[in-house]
């Protein structure tokens, strides 16, 4: 049921600005950011979203989550291969057996501006075709115009045509505006049966910030206070570099704590990330940095 | 100890490694002369006194200790001085103090370090806001000392003098500045005093100072406990006190100068009312309070550390407050992590601990984090004080340390009431997001700042200082210019 948005909590942009920046503050060295590095690439969703993927990108993109840096031992696999509808199959037989999940994008991503019907069709086209899990879209323009209803119904039946895929639930942030929006469409997201609740879909800027993200954790630390139940958490679009990445680390670990520190209820979308992670890891290990060049681009 | 029910639900696991800021750039000298007349010069009666460092008990350095002999000299430098400084066009005299305010800017990491080492407040702090306020602080009244005339249309300002100036220990570069810069553009000569605990940045500034180029005597810095204060404020030939501290030595002040010349300016103790309604942003409120109170270990004048929650939302305000606590790193200085630092000396952690037993004996409930403390140095873990009333001594007096009451109110007529119920008036903060509602109380609140939505902050243009014991005279902004001018 679509829960009371009257009542809900409102944010202070300064403020959260400002608690952001605290997070942003944290010095991060040695030991802690080996740990922190390691745990961000376990967290990667590896992307491809583009007009232009073809079977060959997708099966690269594949090897690449798979192996992100044989060179060096002890590099943990990404969480999950992030592609459109049509690639779902052809990822799932690239990544059997390796334990990494296929998410597919659906219900008209990255605009979600067709009928139900047509989202409900391509949701389950996905699931059919191999995604463990689906990362939909809100429909942001019903969201403005006040119909929380239609976003809750909508995301419920999407929830119901995913059977046991995992649903994320994108609110495109960057098309609510406020703060306060961001926590309303996490509320009804939650509560309508996503299992994570994602920023954006990496077409529309401004994507992930920190403070967005600030205000999708608090919901879910407010849902886990009233229900126990634990909602996983995706700040995706514009997270390119290890540095930014271990603050999002910080904000969980200080927000959200030590349960969540863990691929099944934080990920991170994003495709050149995880080149830049593994920059600073063999750094870490070796001292020195080492040419791009070293990294395979996949 | 009160038992806490969440402790362990968003426990944060990930421990940061050591970040320390170094320390291999700085230079301290072993021992710290006088700075008088230009010249670094050893005390009459030839005695020195150890500075701490709070977070490890070391001694930092050895520093003069002035007498009534060498705080003559000083001011018969400051009186020298003060004819050819006085009469210097604001254009020169900004010249000067830009250049100081850029020195102080080349500088800004190694006044940091110092500055944490010596007072022990976290390296993110003084980098981030004692320093660079600092900076801003001389910048800002170097832009007003060829502007006089704009400042005071058709009254034509003088100088009042020699100043004696004497500031605490909780900002000790901060504080120097407050009171140089304004003084400096207004054509005055001084006689600064830092507090006996933290002297080592004001004897750094003294160092640029003089490699500014300042002429011989404008500035004076004479180091030492409360007696050199003392003899600086019952010296006969200056004509101003300026002090920053706290209301007991004000009194003292006040009565010493009474039936002089003297003119004065105190900012005094405080004990600000952080008042929280049900329709405030609620996260970013308890963000404020941590603000508010923790903040350089709650030695700030203007702290909140009187908290008055609406009831409705008392219970949720609590809890996250307990739960941010949790997350906050107290320990190194100079680590870059590290939230709160350690109490400043001994004597202030005694006084602190003190007020902390009083609390318990009174009945309050007390919270404090779960955090482990160093073992050497001076440390108090961040406190609440639940179940306390107006009546308490906790509630009453200034603590100046890391200690918060919290109170609960029902309606608005009834928390002005409690939050004006003191004898102090610094500051206040209100967290509300209906506009009307916050312009109402800065109405109603007696004190000299009134944060909306925000605490703790600070800014040369703005100014600063209190309403009833909480002293007189302002610092900062065109405000602050007047206690440093004389009309005919």
């Amino acid at each position: 049921m679509l829960p009371n948005l009257n009542n809900l909590p409102v944010y202070d942009t300064v403020g959260v600005d400002e608690r952001t920046a605290r997070f942003r503050s944290r010095s991060i060295k040695t030991a802690s950011k080996k740990e922190g590095l390691k745990l961000a690439i376990s967290m990667i969703d590896l992307t491809t979203l583009e007009g232009k993927d073809t079977k060959g990108k997708v099966q690269q993109l594949c090897y690449k989550a798979m192996h992100p840096h044989d060179s060096y031992n002890d590099i943990p696999k990404v969480a999950a291969v992030c592609v459109y509808p049509s690639f779902a199959g052809i990822a799932k037989k690239a990544l059997e057996g390796s334990g990494i999940y296929v998410a597919s994008v659906a219900t008209a991503f990255p605009s979600g501006q067709t009928a139900l019907k047509v989202k409900i069709n391509e949701v389950k086209t996905a699931v059919d075709h191999g995604a463990d899990e689906v990362d939909m879209v809100i429909s942001r323009g019903e969201f403005l115009s006040g119909n929380y209803q239609y976003v809750f119904d909508e995301i419920a039946a999407v929830k119901e045509a995913s059977g046991n895929a995992h649903l994320k639930v994108i609110l495109e942030t960057g098309e609510l505006d406020t703060l306060d929006n961001v926590r309303k469409a996490s509320e009804i997201a939650i509560y309508a049966g996503a299992d994570f609740i994602k920023t954006s879909t990496g077409k529309v800027q401004p994507a992930a910030t920190l403070q967005v993200t600030y205000v999708m954790l608090d919901a879910i630390k407010d849902y886990y206070l009233k229900t126990g139940k634990m909602i996983g958490m995706k700040p995706a679009g514009g997270i390119s570099n290890a540095k930014l990445a271990l603050q999002y680390l910080v904000m969980l670990n200080e927000v959200l704590g030590e349960k969540w520190m863990d691929k099944s209820y934080f990920r991170f979308g994003a495709s050149s990330l995880l080149n830049d992670l593994l920059m600073q890891l063999i750094k870490e290990e070796t001292g020195v940095y080492q040419s791009s060049n070293y990294f395979s681009k996949d | 100890m009160q038992k806490k029910e969440n402790k362990d639900l968003f426990k944060a696991s990930w421990k940061y490694s050591k970040a320390p800021e170094s320390t291999g750039h700085i230079q301290i000298q072993k021992k710290y002369d006088l700075y008088i007349d230009g010249k670094f010069t050893k005390p009459v009666k030839g005695k020195y006194f150890d500075t701490i460092n709070p977070a490890n008990d070391e001694k930092i350095s050895v520093v003069a200790e002035a007498t009534a002999e060498d705080v003559d000299l000083a001011v018969k430098a400051a009186r020298k001085a003060f004819s050819g400084w006085s009469k210097l066009s604001g254009k020169d005299r900004g010249k000067y103090i830009f250049r100081i305010a850029r020195l102080i800017q080349e500088r800004a990491r190694e006044f940091a370090v110092i500055e944490s080492m010596d007072g022990g407040k976290p390296i993110r702090e003084s980098r981030d806001v004692d320093i660079p306020l600092a900076a801003n602080h001389f910048f800002y009244h170097a832009g007003w000392a060829d502007k006089l005339q704009y400042a005071f249309p058709n009254r034509k300002p003088k100088p009042v003098g020699v100043v004696g100036q004497i500031i605490p220990w909780n900002f000790p570069l901060l504080m120097a500045a407050w009171k140089l810069a304004p003084a400096l553009a207004t054509g005055n000569t001084l006689v600064l005093k830092p507090a006996e605990t933290t002297p080592l940045t004001a004897l750094k500034l003294a160092e640029i100072i003089h490699a500014s180029g300042l002429p011989e005597g404008v500035v004076n810095v004479v180091t030492g406990a409360g007696q050199t204060g003392a003899d600086i404020v019952n010296h006969p030939d200056i004509d101003k006190i300026a002090f920053t501290g706290s209301t007991e030595v004000g009194r003292y002040i006040a009565k010493a100068i009474a039936g002089t010349n003297k003119k004065v300016s105190l900012e005094l103790g405080g004990k600000g009312a952080n008042i929280i309604f049900e329709d405030a942003a609620i996260d970013q409120a308890v963000e404020g309070i941590i603000n508010a109170i923790f903040f350089n270990q709650g030695h700030v004048c203007c702290a909140g550390s009187r908290l008055f929650v609406q009831e409705s939302v008392a219970d949720k305000v609590i809890q996250k407050l307990k739960d941010r606590m949790e997350t906050l790193i107290v320990g190194d200085p100079l680590d870059k992590n590290t939230d709160i630092g350690a109490v400043n000396s001994k004597r202030q952690l005694r006084t602190i601990e003190n007020y902390i037993k009083i609390g318990l004996k009174e009945g309050g409930r007390i919270y404090q984090p779960e955090c482990k403390l160093p073992k050497k140095g001076n440390w108090c873990a961040p406190t609440l004080f639940l179940n306390v009333s107006q009546s308490h001594k906790i509630v009453q007096e200034e603590i100046f340390g890391p200690v918060l009451t919290i109170q609960t109110f029902r309606t608005i007529k009834e928390v002005i009431e409690k939050a004006n119920n003191t004898p102090y008036g610094l500051s206040a903060g209100v967290w509300t997001q209906n506009g009307a509602k916050i312009f109402h109380l800065t109405q109603k609140l007696a004190a000299g700042v009134v944060w909306a939505n925000t605490f703790n902050k600070f800014d040369a243009s703005s100014p600063f200082g209190g309403y009833k014991e909480s002293g007189f005279g302002r610092e900062g902004g065109l405000h602050g210019l007047y206690p440093y001018v004389k009309f005919d």
